[in-house]
């Protein structure tokens, strides 16, 4: 079927008139893409304050480690030691002093929650939902009961998670990774976590097979849309690089959350059903275990690699998508390497499939294969570097404006490029037999996979909200949000850097080592708590932010960014069925048709008839 | 005003970064293996490309930002792109990244893939929540057997050794790994119960202790002392407290402990 005919021959509904299938169980893809919105919004906060409780309890951790070295030096029965005593005990009393179960807990909920319910969300539920059908010129994505279906099994998955914070036991403590046999035998997460005790665990594993689910369903239908519904004249070369991000990004998920799909599925027969999957023979958890032998550790870690690798892209490259598209609406210049784009963004997808691997150099796997996967590893830098490279050369000869959403696409690529750094120790099997599972590792994803793309999602808010909600959002809070969330999240995530340098072993609860309560890593662990608390806080100003401008924002009107691509060819927020009465215009120009030489504007629009565009120009796409 | 904001803020950040790796990289903690010092070399070229390419990038960044801010009258230049440049910067980083790959190749092979040295002393380490143990295999220089249903944690056998093998009779058991300096060593790593890592800052080794699987880690220590072992993977709530230690001590030093320590 040709786009054109989809096109014509759609026919148009009225918009359902009860409330609760107009906005709730809505098959709109707007308020589709909303709910997502929200979602992550909301799952961002739970996670982000986790961090921030445990982020507490280390640093006090560290003061009460140093007071007891000083105390060890002292005599026993000293007026000093007693006030270091009384010290250490005011110390331990605090609110945010977590056993070190609780410490495990929330670390594993901090990133499960990140990981997949905001920036697995967001970037593509929330936003591609909402923009990839207007942008190619459809009325709605190509399947809209499965779409609906998607977000109301991801919000379901998310409840499943979060119900781990309320039965007995409370949430696992096996890290975002689960790996078994950790997570697969109850009696090794300690007393509590036999019987009921490991629903939390269960409910885990649940929720990510659930949030799988969901994802395959998603990724069919940006798929399916992307190569079908296309409006006539919208070539797939003519498509903002934001809809090309959003189909690469859907191909990786349909092909890796099938695969962790099946991990879940075979830890919770391992966990319930007594099959031994990923459980060896001959462990020994308080008496020998008896009923579980043959299977291999190292088969879950495969399996959950094969998926967490190309979820990483999953995470970012949405956020590509959207910051070459805002580089270039911003700096009034066509993408550069537009084409070389595209191929970057396939090169990273394809590529991104065959490095897993490097997550597994220490784990025992066979070292000959550590090899390759860590040379593919270097080579998925090359389409990195290649859109780092086109980025700069986009704002090469600009004229940019610094409106807030071009500010976080700034700021995305400036994290990009120093999480990126980190990556080429770690991606070097030898350099990480030293910074395996330190800080240098959680510094390095932080910035790349977390805040990079989190500052995507900033950036997607600040330029899309006129869109979504008709009004604008205010751009000195929005600046003031930018400076202080980059700073801080450099000071924290770099910081994290030098503690890996040292060697600091991540996801520990204590610092019972010497190398671990010297003033100096004190000292960093308190600045990144600190910074952390500002930082958190100040995302306050984002929701602010929203909750004003959904309110009492100036009015925006259809094209309030000057921008080329046919969301702005409608009204904002835009009519029900996208396009008014239906009639999707034909598309004839590319999609970053900006300062064009001899045109009357600075930018012709997607839609604009072939004679806006001056014949003397040269040929773009 | 924003423009320039953003200049100082990437500036300091260059500025920053640069200043804390230059001072502090030059003491990843001290060095106490052969090994180690193909691992730190590697480390220090990458530091050294990676700090270039850091500096570079963002530094331009800010320029391009600055330099092409907008003014009253500006015009944006209309620019496609270049195939040339897009296949020069490919080559490039290509290039870098894999050659930088390959030179690290060398340690890696001498760790896993080359034939591990001989003689060596052999020494097997257990992990378990949340201890090590070390088994030495005694004079006659071969483990005994060990079975999970004779491990009794009352009584000390923690690793299950089986009491009636001959073999087993001279194995030692501690809690802390002592070798003696300059001399061959493989650990073979295993584990009883959940993954744990055996790893040692000093000593430039890492390896994941996973249960139903042996892996071989050669080393070779070059300085007497006593360093902390800490295990590096998720094993449970005791993770942060699973502290061991290395003694890597002199020849004799490690006779007569092995001679002290016979059952």
């Amino acid at each position: 079927m040709s786009a054109e005919s989809a096109a014509e021959h759609v026919h148009v509904h009225e918009p359902p008139s009860s409330f609760i299938r107009r906005w709730i169980f809505s098959t709109d893809h707007k308020v589709v893409g909303i709910q997502y919105w929200i979602l992550a919004l909301v799952a961002a906060f739970v996670g982000m304050w986790l961090s921030v409780v445990f982020r507490l309890h280390l640093a006090n951790e560290g003061t009460i480690a140093q007071l007891n070295n000083q105390l060890s030096a002292l005599a026993p029965d000293s007026a000093q030691a007693q006030a270091l005593t009384e010290q250490i005990k005011a110390l331990q009393a605090k609110w945010f002093v977590l056993t070190p179960e609780k410490y495990l807990s929330y670390l594993t909920m901090h990133g499960t929650i990140l990981v997949f319910m905001v920036l697995t969300t967001a970037p593509m539920g929330g936003f591609g939902n909402y923009f990839l059908p207007i942008q190619i010129g459809a009325l709605d994505m190509a399947f809209p009961r499965l779409n609906m279906l998607s977000i109301w099994l991801t919000i379901l998955s998310f409840i499943t998670l979060m119900a781990a914070f309320f039965v007995p036991g409370g949430p696992p403590n096996s890290g975002w990774t689960g790996y078994p046999p950790l997570s697969a035998i109850p009696a090794a997460q300690g007393k509590g976590y036999e019987g009921p005790g490991g629903y939390g665990q269960d409910l885990w594993v649940l929720s990510i097979a659930i949030f799988c689910f969901a994802s395959l369903v998603g990724a069919i239908n940006f798929i399916v849309t992307t190569l079908d519904l296309r409006t006539k004249g919208m070539t797939m070369l003519r498509m903002p690089l934001t809809c090309w991000a959003w189909f690469v990004t859907a191909i990786l998920s349909l092909l890796s959350f099938a695969v962790l799909l099946v991990a879940g599925l075979l830890l919770l027969l391992d966990r319930n059903a007594g099959t031994s999957f990923f459980i060896p023979g001959d462990l020994f958890f308080n008496k020998p275990l008896v009923d579980h032998r043959g299977g291999s550790p190292i088969l879950f870690q495969h399996l959950f690699w094969f998926f967490g690798h190309p979820e990483v892209y999953i995470a970012i490259v949405p956020g590509m998508g959207l910051v070459s598209h805002l580089l270039s609406t911003f700096a009034r210049k066509p993408v550069f390497g537009y084409a070389a784009m595209v191929f970057a963004i396939f090169g990273i997808g394809i590529v991104g499939f065959f490095v897993w691997g490097h997550h597994m150099f220490q784990s025992g796997m066979s070292p000959y294969v550590a090899v390759a996967f860590s040379v593919m590893t270097m080579v998925v830098g090359v389409p990195s570097a290649i859109k780092t490279f086109n980025w700069l050369g986009t704002l090469w000869g600009g004229n940019i404006r610094f409106t807030s959403p071009m500010l976080y696409a700034l700021g995305f690529v400036s994290l990009f490029v120093t999480g990126g750094i980190g990556g080429i120790f770690l991606g070097q099997n030898a350099v990480d037999i030293y910074f395996h599972d330190t800080y240098f590792v959680v510094g390095h994803f932080h910035l790349i996979m977390g805040v990079a793309a989190i500052f995507a999602m900033f950036a997607g808010t600040a330029f899309w909200f006129p869109k979504m909600f008709g009004r604008m959002m205010n751009e000195p809070l929005g600046k003031i949000h930018f400076w202080i969330t980059f700073a801080g999240v450099n000071v924290i995530f770099i910081t994290m850097h030098l503690m890996g340098l040292e060697g600091h072993p991540r996801r520990y609860s204590g610092f019972n080592y010497d190398f671990l309560s010297s003033n100096y890593m004190v000292t960093c662990h308190k600045i990144v708590t600190h910074t952390a608390i500002l930082t958190a806080t100040t995302q306050l100003l984002l929701l602010v932010n929203i909750v004003y401008s959904l309110f009492a924002g100036p009015k925006a009107t259809d094209n309030p960014w000057e921008a080329t691509s046919l969301e702005w060819a409608i009204p904002s927020p835009p009519p029900f069925e996208n396009f008014k009465g239906g009639h999707v215009p034909e598309v004839h120009h590319g999609p970053y048709e900006f300062s064009v030489p001899g045109a009357a504007k600075d930018y012709i629009m997607q839609q604009e008839p072939p004679e806006a565009r001056p014949a003397t120009a040269p040929s773009a796409h | 005003m924003t423009p320039l904001l953003f200049v100082g803020m990437i500036g300091a950040l260059v500025a920053l970064t640069l200043y804390f790796f230059a001072t502090k990289a030059p003491i990843l903690p001290p060095l106490i293996s052969e090994h180690g010092q193909l691992i730190d070399d590697q480390i220090y070229l990458t530091l050294i490309i990676t700090g270039a390419i850091f500096a570079i990038a963002q530094l331009g960044l800010a320029f391009l930002v600055y330099k092409y801010r907008h003014r009253e009258g500006a015009k944006a230049t209309y620019l496609l792109g270049s195939h040339k440049l897009e296949y020069t910067w490919s080559a490039a980083t290509l290039v870098l990244f894999v050659g930088l790959n390959l030179m690290g190749q060398k340690v890696w092979a001498e760790m896993h893939l080359n034939e591990h040295p001989k003689p060596a002393i052999e020494v097997e380490v257990t992990g378990l929540q949340f201890k090590w143990y070390i088994r030495y295999p005694g004079k006659d220089g071969v483990f005994g057997r060990r079975d999970v249903n004779m491990i009794n944690d009352a009584e000390g056998n923690f690793l299950g050794l089986d009491k009636t093998d001959p073999k087993g009779a001279d194995d030692i058991v501690m809690g802390s790994l002592t070798v003696p300096v300059g001399v061959p060593v493989v650990m073979k790593i295993g584990s009883r119960d959940v993954i744990h890592n055996f790893g040692v800052r000093e000593l430039r080794v890492k390896q994941d202790a996973v249960p139903g699987l042996a892996v071989y880690i050669p080393f070779k220590a070059t300085q007497t002392g006593s360093y902390e072992v800490a295990c590096m993977e998720l094993c449970g709530y005791g993770h942060y407290q699973m502290r061991s230690q290395l003694n890597v001590v002199t020849m004799a030093e490690y006779t007569k402990f092995l001679a002290d320590n016979a059952p």
